[in-house]
């Protein structure tokens, strides 16, 4: 993998409240490092994560955007994270169709007893992007000036 | 056939089942067909017209109409139905107040695909067999129906109404046409080249709304992009994002619940081919969530609205074939 010196990628990940947010407590209390690039944002469930909010983190500068929730069965509330793994399929898919590269968008699934998970996926999908390197293909440009 | 539907729609008229039409008339050209109500017989005399340039799908029109009191009479192609279908689906269209007649479609034309054969200055279509023949300015032009019609009618879904209180004609055939070559020819294409096919279309959107305006799966009373609180509403686009961004959410809010009708690309001003972003996602359907075709049925969950637990993870998008 080739390695982009001095590029520090800007990292969204959308956590669930209940499983992935919890795990990456755990995470922390369990002192798993991980990037500090990752800027966590908690949602209620994985499946509150509307299409735009993706599109939104890279408009304002993320360069790769993860969703973490419960597994699949698992859910707090039943089936949110099912309706949730069939929108981000699709729309994961069209961002590919449009040109956008695959590997800037991710599906987790970590629950709250997965602190290691958590961080490995963190570190992992961090080097992922950073070897991409900057998000150009979508992003506002004034965004990325300030 | 045009006779043929003024002389049924003034019947019904008169014997009180219905009080308006929904319908075609020529607009300023020949070729600008424009939906148009009627309300009485002189009306459907002086101006209803059912020719190869009625591409407009009526559907969508009878989500205010059938709420305006009485009852509407509208006419219906086969595609048109599938789109008829899907909304009384959603419960858009108040069932009991409308009344549909089915009626045949061997295919629509437009004017710009007829320009792009050459044929300009038109006065006047219809068909003769499985002939178009153009009247011009310059003389008549005859063109096989097959290269005449327009892209979307290349890949029709099929002659069979989904629909209908009533049908003129004979009922037609279900079609299996190749809907996905287009989709599949991109998807075989590197992530670069991709890119640039997608800037080279979107970046010539003006965000005039028409492809939301026309579109029957587009019925939401307050629509996000109407919304000025959301950051993406009615404005020219200002940067390569935020047009990559309106079509990929228009695109991803009738996901699972477009037909493939093709009216996104027929209004299109710029020529965008719009549906080929909606059949991407038909395409993925079909492919992850088994066979789907919105509005077969007007009952039932649209597969964005169910889930199964063994549906494949996101992953599978990294693993699919085909080039980076």
């Amino acid at each position: 993998m080739q390695v982009n010196e001095g590029f520090k990628p800007t990292i969204v990940a959308f956590c669930c409240n209940w499983c992935s947010y919890a795990g990456a407590d755990l995470a922390g209390t369990n002192r798993l490092q991980y990037p500090a690039d990752v800027k966590i944002i908690r949602v209620p469930c994985s499946c509150r994560v509307n299409p735009l909010f993706i599109l939104r983190a890279f408009q304002r500068g993320a360069d790769g955007v993860i969703l973490c929730g419960c597994h699949p069965g698992d859910c707090h509330y039943t089936t949110g994270n099912y309706y949730a793994r069939r929108r981000m399929t699709l729309l994961f898919s069209m961002l590919d169709y449009l040109g956008i590269e695959r590997e800037r968008t991710r599906v987790e699934w970590v629950s709250a007893a997965e602190g290691v998970k958590f961080a490995a996926t963190m570190n992992d999908f961090v080097s992922t992007v950073t070897a991409l390197g900057e998000n150009k293909r979508l992003e506002d440009l004034r965004c990325k000036a300030n | 056939m045009q006779s043929q539907l003024i002389e049924r729609a003034k019947a019904l008229l008169a014997d009180g089942t219905v009080d308006r039409v929904l319908g075609w008339k020529a607009g300023e050209f020949a070729y600008d067909m424009t939906p148009a109500l009627f309300s009485s017989a002189q009306e459907l005399d002086e101006g209803f017209a059912y020719d190869a340039f009625c591409g407009a799908n009526l559907s969508k029109y009878l989500v205010k109409e059938s709420r305006k009191g009485g009852r509407v009479l509208a006419f219906l192609k086969p595609c048109d139905t599938y789109s008829m279908n899907q909304l009384l689906k959603e419960h858009r269209i108040l069932r009991e107040n409308v009344y549909l007649i089915g009626v045949p479609c061997q295919g629509k034309t437009d004017v710009e695909t007829l320009r792009a054969l050459g044929i300009t200055s038109i006065t006047a279509a219809r068909q003769e067999g499985e002939d178009l023949v153009v009247e011009t300015l310059y003389g008549q032009r005859r063109i096989p129906l097959a290269e005449a019609m327009a892209e979307r009618c290349k890949a029709c879904k099929g002659k069979k109404h989904m629909i209908y209180d009533e049908r003129i004609g004979e009922e037609g055939e279900l079609e299996n046409p190749d809907r996905f070559g287009q989709v599949a020819a991109l998807e075989a294409m590197s992530s670069e080249e991709r890119f640039a096919f997608w800037r080279g279309e979107l970046s010539r959107c003006i965000r005039c709304n028409a492809c939301r305006n026309v579109c029957p799966a587009c019925t939401c009373e307050q629509c996000v992009f109407d919304n000025p609180a959301s950051g993406v509403d009615n404005k020219a686009a200002a940067t390569s994002f935020e047009e990559n961004m309106f079509h990929i959410i228009r695109a991803f809010h009738v996901a699972g619940r477009c037909t493939d009708c093709g009216e996104c690309s027929r209004v299109c001003p710029q020529r965008i081919p719009l549906h080929l972003l909606n059949r991407k996602f038909i395409k993925d359907i079909n492919t992850f969530y088994g066979e789907y075709q919105a509005g077969e049925e007007a009952e039932g969950r649209t597969p964005l609205t169910a889930y199964t637990e063994g549906d494949v993870e996101p992953s599978v998008v990294y693993t699919k074939g085909g080039n980076d």
